[in-house]
């Protein structure tokens, strides 16, 4: 396709795109204002399902499907880059010198580390009452855990960090999230659909399946952010290439198995 | 009252976006970005949204400005100013 053509492609798409963004600005509601159809049915649907918190009630309730598939997206985007980031044939590993840590910098990163993780928990238990839920508080959890890279340093962290319960962790969450929904069918109803009891309103059990589901998310999320962060740190404290530093042949040594080495350290 | 916290928070986010685009120092870019994803989760907080707040605030100013620092990091380190030999062994990847 020679320029010409793209740049015509490329102007026709955009004003079929204005056109039609226009069209949908001057169909949205006012700006601000306190009645819209949708919320009103999503509040009503929501509090007759005893799940004080709306936004929850719409993701892991009425539009739990969706979810799933977002779900899936995040678990295969952690996927996507464990494989990209793995370490190649031609790299290989070397220990990280402990870097000096300021007093102040560690004693103030140590009193943060168990607030901010309750907080990260908090937030995916009270998912399904406040603002919040499976994946805010997992990203909460995760970032809470690499306080301790600031503290100590990356020792400290990958001790206190079994990558593979990670791993596990992740898959476990996403396949949480769909016997969840099978369930929903063993128990006669529609996939996903919401058939536990609903509890008193406004309490840690009230929202039938949502506490559930946020769970499932949230362990997911949790997990994943720490393998993903893992991998980077991995590249960017470890993993040297040839011709770093000292210059040592290519793949010395450990060339083939570096999954599985890298598994053991974890 | 809230128009004018809503109006403020506007200015900081197009303020700290239009930052993060002249910069051209992808760690400054990285600690601009934490700044934005912060202005975003205010926004959303004034236009009652806290639910979107908590994922800006935790994706937007923690983990994607980190990821871009390791990132920067790894990259950094590649050879540039050694001898021949490594930089050929580099730029081969």
């Amino acid at each position: 396709m020679s320029a010409r053509v793209r740049l015509w492609v490329f102007l026709v798409g955009a004003a079929g795109f204005a056109v039609l963004f226009a069209v949908a600005c001057f169909g949205l509601p006012a700006f601000g204002t306190g009645h819209h159809p949708y919320g009103v049915r999503a509040v009503h649907a929501s509090l007759s399902h005893h799940t004080a918190n709306v936004i929850a009630s719409v993701n892991f309730d009425l539009r739990a499907f969706d979810t799933l598939g977002e779900e899936t997206i995040f678990f295969s985007a952690v996927l996507g880059t464990v494989v990209l980031l793995r370490r190649a044939r031609d790299e290989r590993r070397k220990d990280p010198e402990p870097a000096v840590v300021h007093p102040r910098v560690r004693r103030f990163a140590l009193l943060m580390l168990p607030p901010a993780l309750l907080v990260g928990l908090y937030v995916i238990a009270h998912g399904q009452i406040s603002p919040g839920g499976g994946f805010q508080g997992g990203v909460v959890a995760a970032t809470a855990l690499h306080l301790l890279y600031i503290a100590a340093d990356y020792r400290a962290l990958e001790r206190a960090r079994p990558l593979t319960l990670y791993e596990i962790g992740e898959a476990a969450g996403e396949v949480t999230y769909v016997i969840t929904g099978l369930a929903a069918v063993l128990a006669g109803s529609a996939f996903l659909a919401n058939v536990l009891p609903f509890g008193t309103f406004a309490t840690l059990s009230s929202g039938g399946t949502v506490p559930v589901l946020n769970a499932a998310v949230g362990l997911e999320v949790a997990s994943g952010v720490v393998v993903l962060l893992a991998r980077f740190l991995d590249q960017a404290v470890e993993i040297e290439e040839p011709g770093e530093d000292d210059g040592s042949p290519r793949g010395a040594g450990d060339g083939g198995d570096n999954g599985d080495d890298e598994r053991e350290r974890a | 009252m809230t128009d004018v916290l809503i109006v403020v928070a506007l200015l900081l986010v197009a303020g700290a976006a239009t930052a993060a685009v002249l910069n051209r120092d992808p760690v400054r870019q990285a600690l601009v970005l934490s700044f934005l994803g912060l202005a975003l989760a205010l926004l959303f907080t004034f236009l009652q949204a806290p639910d979107v707040a908590l994922s800006q605030l935790a994706v937007g100013s923690a983990v994607t400005p980190l990821m871009i620092l390791l990132t920067v990091r790894k990259v950094r380190r590649r050879p540039g100013d050694g001898d021949g030999a490594d930089q050929r062994a580099g730029r081969e990847r």
